[in-house]
Formats: C-alpha cells, structure tokens, sequence
C-alpha cells in the first residue's frame, strides 16, 4: 500500500535567488510592523505636540501694571469701609485714565476707543476685588495689574505675527508730500514696502521705494518734524500682513512700545483655574467645568462602585449556572459595546423626561456615566476575584465560614486592588466621555461655579467642545489649555492604576 | 574538526554505527533554559538510514536535544546552547548557516498532530511551495500525491483532498503531518513522541511508517513506550536527569544494559 | 419630605441592628445557650428586615403623595392649564414660590387658593408618609426582637438578604438594556407614527427642519436615512483603510517579532492613545488635520471641504487602532505554538509561517475584531461632531462634508426642543438604528470569537 518505489528522493537545492527572494520578503513584512507602530506613535506625538504648542499659552497671560490712586472719593466717599459700598464704587475711570495717561499723544476719539480696546473688560473687577481684599488702599497710590484684551495679548504672545525690528542707520529726515510723506535717509539698509518707520514717537508705514527716498504714509504723527539721528529711529516689520491678524499696526504699535517699556509682561494666568467660562477669552477658565466633572465623577464613583463590585461577587461567585445568569453576562458584554451617544439617549428620555430630574445637573450626568461604565468596573471586578486563588476561599470555608463569610473577609480584601485599579480605570474613562453628557443636557454656557449636585453645571469634556467651536484664537488656546488639564488628569489616574496594580501585584 | 570527523569508528561503537554512514554526531552539547540547566555535556553519533531511539523518564531532556538538532530551540528566547551538533560534518550552529534551510533538510514530527487548519493537499504542499521545490502545478500535485502514499495517507484520503486537514482523525493527522515533513525530502526525520497522542491501532500503522522510511531517512524518534523503542529503532539512547546514560544496539540495551539505571529504567523501576 | 424620610429610615435601621444585637447578647448570658448566629447577624437580621419593609413603603407611597399634593394644588384651576404641560409646570412653579414666600408681583386669587391647598397638602402628606414610615418601621423592629432565639437562623437569613441585593446589583445591566431599549423605542414609535418607516429607511434625502410656520418656504421635514448611512459608512471606511493594516500589523509585530522591552515601550503608546478622550481628537481632527487636508488637497487642485470626511475618518482610524491591534494580538496569541512549530520544522521563515499560518488560523479572531472596530467607529460621535459636518450630502467623495447619524442625533437634541415634533423625535429613531447595528455587529463579532476559542481550548 505504501508507495516506497519512488526513486531518490530530490534533496532541496541551494536555491540562492529564491532564499534570498524570501529573505526579503521576510524584511520586508517585519517592516511593515515597525511601520505602522512608528506611524501609530508619530501620530501620537503630533498630537501631544499640537496640543502643548496650541495650550501652553493658555496658562500665560499679559498684564499692564499701571500705577493708579485708588480714589476714595469715587470708591468710598464717606469712609465706610462697608464692603457693600466698595463693590458699587467707580473703578473702571481710574484704569482708563491711568492708561490713557500712557499715551498722552492719542487725543481723537476713534483712537482713543481703540486704545482702550487693547483693555479687558475684565480688568476694572480685577481692581474691584484687589481694592475689597485690602481696604487699606483706598486712598493710596497703588501698583495694580490690569489685563490686556484677548488680542493684545495674543499679540504679545507673538501668535499674531512675526515682528522684526531693525535700528536705523543713518539720519532720517520727513517731508511732507500731499497727503503722504517723503522719508530719506544718508544710511543704507533701506526697508521695503509695508515696513513701519518709528521716530519721533511718530510711525510711517512705507509704501513704494524710489531711488533713495520712500514714499510713506502716516500711521502715528510724530512729536516734532526733525529728522532723527542714526539709532534715534528704527524699522518695525510684521511678517503677517495687517488685513490677516485682529491688530491692526497702531494697536501693534501702541503694544510694541508697551513692551518696550516694560510695562506689558507676561504672567502666570492663574485665573485659567479659578474662574468659570466667559464669553470673553482672556477671562475664561476651566474651574466651573472642572467642579461640574468632579461632582458627575462622584456621583458616577458613589453609584458604580458598590453595584459593579456586588454584581461581580454575584456573577462570579454566587450565580448559579441557568439562563438568567447567562442573559445578565451577555447583557453585560453588550452594553459595553453600546455607542456612549446611546447611553445619552437613555439619559433624555428616562432621567430628564420620565423621572423629571433636572437638566444640566452632575446628578443626571454621574446617573447615565455610571451606567456607562458599569460594564467596566463589573469585567474588572470579576477578573481580579477570579485572580484570587480558590485555595483561600476553601481554607475559610474550611475552618466553618458560610460562603459569605469567605468571600467578604478573605476573597473580596485581596482582590480590593483589582478592583481599585478597574474602578479607576472606568473612572477616567467616565472623565473623558463627553457625548452622552451632551445629551443631558450638560452643554450650556454657564459662569457660576456649580457647588450641588443638582446645579447647572458643564464638564471639562464638555468646556473643551464649546470653547473649540468658538471663533477666537484666543479661545482655541484655551481649548487646547483645556485638553493639556484633562489630559494631565487622566495621566495622573492612569499612573495611579499602574503603580496600585504594581504595588499590589502577587505571584501566588 | 575534519580530523575529528574522520577518526575511525572505536571498536566499541554500535554495530549500527560501524555498519551506517555517520548522520548526526553532536559533542559536549549543553542546553540552558534561563537557569536550569537540561542537557549536561551530551556526545552522540546518530547512523543514516537508520531509526534512532531516545527513551528516558519526563524531563530527562531527550525533547531538548531533539529540538536541538533542528534548532527549533532558536524560537525560545531564554535557551541558549553549547557544544558542537553536525550534520555531515557540518556544524548547524554556525553563525553563517541558514536556519531556514536548515530545518528545511530536517523534517520534524511533534506530540500532538499539528496540522495547519488548511485543505490536506495545502498542508502537504505547504513545504515545497516555500521552498519553491515545484516547477509548475502538476509538479507540486505529484510530490502531494507521492508523499501522501509514502506517509501511507493516500488511499484514505484521496477522495477529499480539499477536506480540511484538522477533519482527520488524530492517527490521520499525525501521518499528514509526516506526510507534510517528508514533502521537502528532508534528509532527517525528527519524531517526538509521535504517537503519544494516538491509540494503539494508529500506533501501529504509524510504526510500520517509520520502519518503511527507514530506508531513506535518518529518522530520530523520541518515544515515552520502551516497547515502542524495541520495535521501530536500531539504535537506542537512554537519558536520565540532562544525561546521556547509555547508547547503544536496541537489541543490546534491552537486553544487557551496562548502566545500573538503564536497567532501572527499562524494567520498570522508575520512569 | 424625602430627606427626613431617609433619616428616620438610617435611625431606624441603626436601631434595629443595635437593639437585635444587644437583645441576642443577654440572650446568650441570660439563658447561658449556645447561638446559632453570632449577635451582629441578629442585628443585621432586624436591620435588614427593616431597611426593606420602609423601602417598599417609600417606594409605594411617595408617588401617591406627590399625586394627592398636585391634585389638591390644581383643584381650584381651570382644567386646560393641567392639561398643559408647560403651564402646568409654570404654575406648579409659581405655588411653589408662593408657598416658600419668593414670589414676585400680586398672586391672584386662584393661586393663593392653590398654594393653600397645595401647603395643607403637602404638610399632610409629610406627616402621612413619615408617620407610616416611623410605625412600620418600629413594627418591624418589635417583630424582629420578638423573633429572636437562640435557634434563630440570623446568619443564614440575613446572607439570603444580601444573595438578593447582590442579584438586584447585577440586574441593573438588564435593567440599562431594557432602560434604553425602552426610552429608544417608545419614541422611535411616535416617530414612525408620524413618517413611514419606509420613508425613513430608503429615503435619499434628510432635512430634519420642519416648518415652524405654515408658510414657510422649503422646510417641510424629509427623513431618509441614507445620506446619513452613506456618511457613517464613508468615514467608517477610511477610518479602517487606516486602522486595519496599521492595527493588524502592529498587532503582528507585537504578538511575533516584538522583545519583551519593545513590548514594553509599543503596549503603552497603544494604550495611551486608547485612552486619549474622543473629544480631543475631534479637536486635532478639526483644528489640526481638517486645515492641513484642505490646504494640500488645495494645492494639489483639489476641491476639499473644510470639513472633510477624510479629516473625520483619518483621525477616528487613529482613534481605533488600538482596539484593532489589541484584539487582533490577543488572537493571534491564541494561535497555538504548536502551529507556528509545525510551520517552522518545514524551514518557513517568521513572515511565511505567519502569513500562511497563523493568520488564517486567527482569521476569524481577526474578524471579529475589525468588527468590533466598526461597531466602535460606527457609534463613534465627538470626533464626527467636531470634524464633520451637518449636511447630509449623498457623495461617496472623501473630500466631500457628510454626516452620520451620531453627529445628527446630537444636533437634533442639543439646544431647545419639543418633545413631540418629527424633528426631535427623529433622533430616537436614529438612535434606534445605531443601538441595533452595533449590537448586531457586537453580538455576531462575540459569538465568532468564542467558536475561534472553543476550537483553540
């Protein structure tokens, strides 16, 4: 039956071309893998970079310090000190005036609206509440920080346009001609059109080149008509033309000479994380949206932590092996593949609509994540009770522990860690999910810092799609400020996990 | 190391030894899996065209030095190995040697049947289309067919050659399998355990293979059964704790051992 | 009323436990007998015993309450406010105020009268529910004691208690099944009551925006669903061109070529980019990667939207990579060595034994989890909602806007809505079908991987 007729067997030649052909073939494939995990991790760092150069400015702000007489008769005319009346006192005059008083050459009125336009409407609360923290001021004269505008301070954050400045050489002279100007110099290094002049406190913004003069228009009038001597004077180029960025070359002017002096500097913007959402960039923070998160993530924390760890007791230990069980683990693994959006749905309709709970509060919003991630924190449960030996739950049944006993006080204790490192795990997915709060409800603009449960109230997902729609670029920093928070969050809860599991890993 | 290829067979060696060309001869070899050390200073002559037995307790590490031969031990990262094993006079651990080749001239037969979940003629063909040993379809179709009745498979499973191959029963599988190593005409047949898994009906039909292949391969087997060494292999080994006890004539070992635990072993005493 | 319900219920139940356990304790040293039980679990007994007998009144009787207190309140209005829902709740609110004292302006007659009955009521009801509650509960208690023996089987009584709330815990999974089954439902069925689920299933337009007007112009609410099925299914297609070979391949490197320091390095960048928040990559998708498609597809003469399915897709693909590696890796693990040795012994090198081996073994694995990673981009919203847009062009174009059906379930929810018009009620209807593909995808894709399992074990 067995064929052994067949002659000499054909040995395997020493086939050079076609090993050499599988060779590569085998180089080639192992590339391919290195590829798409370097493409994978190439696009990660993009995106952490993205968001670090996009979001760090966010946690900067440029502030003017002006020296201003806190006036007692426009704060606290009768010396009451009642905190009452401070808070009604003037303090928006004395800031302009303190300003205005920076720029004693900027008399029409236009410019003067303009001037003040480089201000933040927010700067006279700033000055409100330095004056009500320290009564004593009133009536002294006082170093007090004033806020630029969201514009001025991109400007000065250099996300506006590129500047380059370069001394003149060589005396400057100005004359007029019609309604433009005819500057010339002895010097060389001569500037090109749309380069800004700066002399005599006055700016010139060049128009055309012919042979050594330039023809300029006027941006800002000069004190005097001299010419300026070599150094006296200087060019100013923006590399951004004026029609594409949100300041124009006098308020960049006006902010060039601001920095020059030392007056405009940039701070560290703690009120990124202490105040709520603002429809003015530069007064917008993340602390509303940051207390609306921690109070959905309790409730989230307080409803799916007992359920998900008694329904993985049950299941794992307790269940007995019939359909019912069977529905509840298949039930179990579906809803964990269920879209978030849906679980928002479920949020509208039953929470908001049929039990009649208050839109926009944390406690709707905890409700539907910890039925999001209840699935989670039950599989995770579950693995770490399975990882528990069954040798110590015999021995406790052993020495006369009922079921209960044993798996309460000895199979529940060690696998408490697991359990700890699922929970936070489904808790940082619960941080991050955003869509089914959109659902509730959780999307408005709100200032006030919700404290209750039942309070208005946004999350920091949430804070980081609004502000993303909003068309300001200031706002698109904080956006990516915003992202820089949450992410820090999770990467802190996530480290958490990580060092509890190492921590308490066993080798049984 | 020509010199020591050469030297003259002792007076003492296997008759197998002195009657066969010299196949496989391994000297000093030593395996190490992390810490533990599983084979202690092995040297071994193994004839061409011959069955070649390794008995041994579990864990005696008669599978490691199988492994060995084909460098299967390469795909654990924690081994590492000393010593010489060559291949007519070749050292397989070479550094210039192509493993891929290698194993290509070392068919290797496991345990437990491990048919590739693909059609039986794809199993089969499995080996001569890497190794682009086929001109052409009807090429490949007769080395399919050839090494199906060698392995002695053929005329069971002519009918449904596109079946797949883990529809076989276990006796079946395991003869694909054969079937599957000597499509590449290798020039070593490699058995661990093969019938280990079987019952004694396709125990029997797979030793009567491994006695008709004889003629053309050096077949090593490594086997659990004594009474299987006994009936297939010329030449028997016995390891015992990471040793090579004892090599001899199977007919000499099973009835006069020199070692105090190859008897031992061979009538029962441990194992 | 709530709040001082619950107060009473923790006194009552620490009372319980308290009194049980004391009360089993003299029992030991009084009559000198052995307990079945220790102390405590007597206690728990009457606890537990109590906890449920004032949940089960509250539960009953609190709605009741609230239904008697709005009864007496509306018996003085005119029925046609009742009927009414938002002036309903506006005069709830205002008898509300009155009663609290915080309302503005002259009430009128009908409101005080309201308000009065409403506080008369609402002081009757408080009483009502407390008092039942407090004599129910110091029944309990007293049956509780009286139970108590030496013989009584506390332990075994109160482990059975707690068996039950272990169960009612796991429920709550069906329970959320059932929630959303029904919530999507009940509302996709007055959707389908108004426009035909044929309509809604083949229609080849979409445009949710029904008249406000009679008059007005080009707003009559058309819901076909397949200019959103062709969107979700154009990004979820360019979303697994990029995920499927960068997952598949990164999962083959990991699971056969990887060291185990590699692994340790690659497992993290996966896992870190599964756990990056959806709406941060729809902000990258949005702000970073829509412009730079748009500028280079521009300069290469394309005609790019500035919200481009291939600027959702690209980036949601990124998103789904690591379900597609991981899932894919813990299959190809599961290909048994054996296999692989098998491949090996015949002189294949790695690639050749994987492609000819190990990935047709996994294929079904594999399978199943691309199908997870569908299922995933399908029910997938920040991302689309930030990068894609609003209307529901029919184009296969990747450099054309689309829209999906997650992004119109969201548009059609936030902001002011009635809950009866199409419009509104429309988004539970594409809520529905989402909710059933996915669990369909889920539910096959699962039922794959443990036939792949079984024949592995």
């Amino acid at each position: 039956m067995t064929d052994t007729a067949i002659a000499t067997p054909r040995r395997i030649g020493d086939n050079d071309a076609l090993v050499a052909r599988r060779y590569r073939a085998e180089r080639r494939f192992k590339f391919y893998g290195i590829a798409a995990i370097a493409v994978t991790a190439v696009f990660l760092m993009l995106l952490f970079a993205d968001v670090l150069v996009k979001g760090l400015p966010a946690f900067t702000e440029h502030r003017l310090t002006l020296p201003i007489k806190v006036d007692q008769a426009a704060i606290d005319p009768q010396n009451s000190k009642d905190p009452k009346i401070i808070r009604t006192g003037d303090f928006d005059s004395p800031i302009r005036r303190a300003f205005r008083d920076l720029f004693p050459e900027v008399t029409t009125r236009g410019d003067r609206k303009k001037l003040m336009g480089l201000l933040s409407s927010g700067a006279a609360d700033d000055f409100r509440a330095m004056v009500m923290r320290d009564p004593a001021l009133i009536g002294q004269d006082a170093k007090v920080p004033v806020l630029l505008s969201d514009d001025a301070d991109q400007y000065l954050k250099g996300r506006q346009t590129g500047v380059e400045k370069f001394p003149g050489q060589g005396t400057m002279t100005v004359t007029p001609e019609g309604e433009q100007f005819k500057l010339t110099s002895d010097g060389v290094a001569l500037p090109s059109p749309g380069d800004i002049i700066r002399m005599n406190g006055g700016a010139f913004r060049v128009l055309s080149l012919s042979n050594a003069a330039l023809l300029a228009e006027q941006v800002m009038a000069p004190k005097t008509p001299a010419p300026a001597a070599s150094g006296a004077w200087d060019i100013v180029r923006f590399t951004v033309p004026e029609n594409n960025r949100r300041i124009d070359d006098q308020e960049a002017l006006w902010l060039e000479h601001l920095k020059e002096q030392g007056i405009a500097e940039s701070n560290i913007a703690w009120r990124f994380f202490t105040s709520g959402d603002s429809r003015e960039p530069e007064l917008a923070g993340i602390r509303g949206a940051l207390m609306g998160s921690i109070l959905t993530l309790l409730v989230t924390l307080f409803l799916c932590l007992p359920i998900g760890v008694a329904a993985a007791i049950y299941l794992e230990e307790f269940a007995p092996k019939n359909r019912f069980t069977q529905i509840i683990e298949l039930n179990i693994n579906n809803l964990a593949a269920v879209p978030s959006i849906v679980f928002g749905l479920l949020g509208l309709a039953m929470f908001l609509n049929f039990f009649g709970l208050p839109r926009s509060a944390p406690l709707v919003g905890g409700l539907v994540l910890a039925l999001l991630v209840l699935p989670t924190i039950i599989i995770a449960s579950r693995a770490a009770l399975r990882a528990v030996p069954p040798s110590i739950k015999e021995a406790a049944l052993g020495v006369g522990a009922s079921h209960q006993q044993a798996v309460f006080h000895h199979v529940l204790p060690l696998a408490m860690p697991g359990i700890m490192t699922g929970t936070i795990i489904g808790m940082a997915h619960a941080l991050g999910e955003t869509a089914p709060l959109l659902m509730i409800g959780m999307v408005a603009f709100i200032v006030d810092i919700p404290t209750g449960f039942t309070d208005a109230a946004t999350a920091l997902p949430i804070q980081i799609y609004l502000w993303s729609d909003l068309p300001e670029i200031a706002f698109q920093s904080k956006t990516a400020g915003a992202i820089i928070v949450l992410l820090a969050f999770l990467f802190v809860m996530n480290a958490a996990a990580i060092m509890l599991r190492k921590r308490f890993e066993r080798r049984w | 190391m020509d010199a020591m290829i050469k030297t003259p067979v002792a007076p003492s060696a296997p008759r197998i030894a002195r009657e066969k060309p010299l196949k496989i001869k391994a000297r000093n070899v030593d395996v190490y899996y992390g810490d533990k050390h599983a084979i202690n200073d092995l040297s071994i002559d193994i004839p061409d065209s011959a069955v070649s037995a390794f008995i041994g307790p579990s864990g005696c590490g008669k599978s490691t030095f199988l492994r060995s031969i084909n460098r299967m031990n390469d795909t654990i990262p924690s081994c590492r190995i000393t010593g010489n094993v060559e291949i007519d006079g070749r050292d397989i651990y070479d550094k210039t040697l192509d493993v891929v080749q290698l194993r290509a001239r070392i068919g290797m037969v496991f345990q437990k049947p491990n048919p590739f979940p693909k059609s039986i003629y794809e199993n089969v063909a499995y080996g001569p289309k890497i190794h682009g040993l086929a001109k052409n379809k009807a090429e490949l179709e007769e080395i399919v067919v050839t090494s199906l009745k060698k392995a002695g498979l053929f005329e069971e499973v002519k009918d449904r050659l596109d079946h797949s191959g883990t529809s076989l029963s276990g006796g079946q599988q395991q003869r694909l399998c054969i079937a599957r190593a000597i499509a590449v005409n290798p020039e070593v047949i490699l058995m661990d355990e093969p019938c280990s898994a079987l019952d004694p009906i396709a125990t029997a039909r797979i030793e009567e293979l491994i006695d008709e292949l004889r003629q053309n391969f050096c077949i090593v087997i490594v086997t659990h059964s004594m009474q299987q060494a006994a009936r297939v292999s010329q030449l028997t080994a016995f390891f015992h704790l990471g040793n090579l006890v004892e090599v001899g004539d199977t007919d000499d070992i099973f009835t006069s051992p020199r070692d105090k635990r190859t008897q031992d072993y061979i009538t029962g005493r441990f194992g | 009323m709530s709040g001082t319900y619950f107060v009473i219920l923790a006194v009552l139940v620490g009372a319980g436990f308290l009194l049980g356990a004391q009360r089993a304790r003299g029992l030991r040293s009084d009559t000198g007998s052995a307990l079945h039980s220790l102390p405590a679990y007597h206690g728990l007994y009457i606890a537990a015993a109590v906890l449920t007998v004032m949940m089960a009144i509250y539960v009953m009787a609190a709605p009741l309450a609230e239904h008697y207190v709005l009864r007496q309140a509306f018996g003085a209005f005119d029925p046609s406010i009742i009927a009414e829902q938002l002036q309903r709740d506006a005069t709830l609110r205002d008898i509300q105020n009155l009663v609290a004292g915080s309302y503005q302006g002259e009430p009128s007659d009908t409101l005080k009268a309201g308000a009065a009955a409403y506080a008369s009521a609402s002081s009757l009801a408080f009483w009502g529910l407390n008092g039942l509650g407090v004599l129910a509960g110091l029944a309990v208690i007293f049956w509780g004691l009286s139970r108590i023996q030496p013989e009584l089987r506390a332990r075994n009584q109160f482990e059975h208690f707690v068996k039950y709330v272990l169960l009612a815990c796991s429920a709550v999974a069906v329970l959320t099944t059932i929630g959303i089954l029904l919530s999507v439902v009940f509302e996709a069925a007055q959707f389908f009551s108004k426009i035909s689920p044929i309509d809604f299933l083949f229609g080849l337009q979409w445009s949710p925006q029904t008249a406000m007007r009679a008059d007005q112009v080009g707003s009559s609410g058309v819901f076909g669903i397949v200019p959103l099925i062709v969107g979700t299914l154009l990004i979820t297609i360019i979303a697994m061109l990029v995920a499927g070979p960068l997952g598949l391949f990164s999962a083959i490197y990991m699971a056969e070529y990887a060291t185990p320091p590699i692994r340790a390095i690659v497992k993290p960048i996966l896992e870190i980019l599964a756990g990056i928040p959806t709406v941060v990559l729809g902000f990258f998708a949005a702000l970073t990667v829509a412009p730079l498609i748009r500028s280079s597809g521009q300069s290469l003469g394309f005609d790019v939207a500035s919200e481009s399915a291939l600027a959702a897709g690209l980036v949601m693909g990124m998103m789904i990579i690591p379900f597609v590696s991981s899932l894919s890796d813990d299959v190809i693990n599961a290909v048994p060595q054996s296999l692989r040795d098998g491949s090996y012994a015949m002189g294949a090198t790695k690639s050749e034994t994987i492609k000819k081996v190990v990935l047709p073994a996994a294929l079904p694995g594999i399978v199943s989890a691309f199908m997870l990673a569908i299922s995933r981009a399908i029910g997938e919203t920040m991302i689309v909602v930030m990068a894609a847009g609003l209307a529901a062009n029919l184009t296969f174009n990747p450099l054309a806007a689309v829209t999906t059906v997650t992004v119109q379930i969201k548009t059609l929810l936030v902001g002011d809505q009635e809950f009866d018009s199409a419009k509104t009620l429309s988004a539970f209807a594409l809520g529905l079908v989402l909710f059933f593909f996915t669990l369909a995808l889920n539910y096959i894709a699962l039922k794959i991987v443990q036939r792949y399992r079984e024949q592995y074990d």
